[in-house]
């Protein structure tokens, strides 16, 4: 049977954690810029005006096609050197992170963007008929009263996406960032203890994603009791 | 920004010399279906079996369901496939773990994949099939039983029928995400298309032309299966239901 050395994880653990910063970071840029852009998105969706609402059904009709992995790869091996060319950089200028985050965002900005829709449509059409016979302009009618409700109906599913999106990081991996994954891998491939290291890297992923779930079911049951 | 534009790349003969560029793609291409094709029948039939079990009343049962769909889910797809690869042959019994190790290493690329794949994709798969079976009226399930009808009898004559019919379009979304996930398979050495795609960008130096060429091609099955199931879910949708649309 195969014998298990674990001495190797409580030597790495800084370098892990240093990983998990990254991860953490990536997941959490990740989630501002694409609530916001998601946002802006969905609202032009909903928009009368064509051009607008045809560009952010391309947008995200277009995301939602392609695999992650695809994405990243895109911003890994394409797109660095297309802003090396386009601002003059000095060749070699280390652009991963920065890539990688840009990639992850404009990705997961589609994705919420859906669900920020589904939110909109999901507030009473007399809501906004209702701000319109106030005299509110669209933007105010959006901003002081649609919004505010369609997010507190969103926030488990923009949390679960959240979630799903911090799972999704570990595929930075493509584009050789040391994330928590791939610190995890680097140091298991260095001491030849790939086994533990993927098992204790599983079993991280594991916790924090099962817990934070959980938090949120909490969470939906206290605002949403069904 | 004096890029060279070479679309006729695809179909010169490549640097190994027995075949177009276009063939490579066209290998990644046939990998991807097939991959995603074979873990999706595993994921359809374990995830009904799981999603079924997860609505049983006998406790043990349900739990062990949910404890398989918490484990799936909460781990990244990327850690379940390095485990299934590296991990797993390591700890099957040496006897079985040499036969696999010395096999062929596309095979062995490939079955890791479809098993991560199948039963990553299965855990989501019993969810929708759970929320199907439980969005029906809790009446069919009593008027099974008072029928006489005993609980296996009642799932297979009167929950499942209409339960299956109910989840096909939540279905097609993890149909589609099957293929798109088939991608991460390609960090395992797994020539599948996003795989060829990095090939193509090394091998050819046209990174634009490469990059287009797969992108397009994921598009391309996205948009196919979309068809096909839109077409399939209207013709089984249940009359006098709103369902999924």
């Amino acid at each position: 049977m195969y014998e298990f050395d674990w001495s190797s994880i409580p030597g790495s653990l800084p370098f892990l954690w240093d990983g998990m910063k990254i991860s953490l970071e990536i997941t959490l840029q990740a989630i501002v810029v694409g609530i916001v852009w998601g946002t802006l998105l969905a609202m032009m969706r909903l928009s009368s005006i064509k051009p607008l609402s045809l560009f952010a059904a391309g947008y995200v009709n277009l995301f939602r096609a392609v695999p992650l992995v695809m994405v990243l790869l895109w911003f890994f091996l394409i797109v660095p050197r297309f802003i090396e060319q386009l601002f003059g950089l000095p060749t070699g200028t280390d652009l991963r992170l920065t890539s990688a985050m840009i990639g992850f965002a404009l990705f997961e900005s589609a994705y919420y963007s859906e669900i920020i829709r589904a939110g909109i449509q999901s507030v009473p059409k007399g809501q906004m008929a209702a701000c319109q016979a106030l005299g509110m302009t669209y933007g105010q009618s959006m901003r002081l009263v649609i919004l505010p409700q369609a997010f507190r109906n969103m926030v488990p599913l923009l949390l679960t996406q959240g979630i799903i999106l911090f799972q999704d990081t570990s595929l930075v991996y493509v584009s050789a960032l040391a994330d928590f994954f791939g610190a995890a891998y680097k140091v298991g491939d260095r001491d030849g203890r790939l086994v533990e290291m993927l098992l204790f890297a599983g079993a991280v992923y594991f916790v924090i994603c099962f817990a934070a779930s959980q938090l949120v079911k909490r969470l939906q049951k206290k605002y949403h009791p069904a | 920004m004096g890029y060279q534009w070479n679309w006729g790349i695809f179909f010169q003969p490549s640097a190994t010399g027995d075949d177009t560029y276009f063939g490579w793609m066209l290998a990644g291409f046939k990998m991807t279906i097939g991959l995603s094709l074979s873990a999706w029948v595993i994921a359809l039939l374990l995830g009904a079996l799981i999603g079924v079990l997860r609505t049983v009343p006998n406790r043990f049962l349900a739990g062990l369901a949910s404890a398989y769909v918490e484990l799936f889910r909460n781990i990244p797809l990327l850690v379940q496939l390095f485990i299934w690869y590296f991990v797993l042959p390591e700890l099957l019994p040496p006897s079985i773990g040499e036969i696999y190790k010395q096999s062929n290493p596309i095979l062995q690329q490939f079955l890791a994949s479809m098993v991560c794949l199948g039963l990553f994709t299965s855990a989501r798969v019993a969810e929708q099939v759970r929320s199907g079976i439980n969005s029906l009226p809790r009446g069919q399930k009593n008027a099974g039983l008072a029928l006489g009808f005993t609980l296996p009898q009642t799932y297979r004559f009167v929950i499942l029928p209409m339960a299956f019919r109910l989840v096909v379009p939540p279905l097609t979304s993890e149909f589609l995400n099957i293929f798109k996930n088939s991608a991460v398979c390609s960090t395992i050495g797994l020539l599948e298309l996003a795989a060829q795609g990095r090939q193509l960008v090394d091998y050819t130096a046209q990174p634009y032309e490469s990059f287009i060429a797969v992108t397009l091609a994921y598009i391309l099955i996205n948009v196919t299966v979309m068809t096909l199931m839109h077409k399939f879910e209207k013709r089984i949708a249940v009359p006098g239901y709103i369902g999924g649309k």
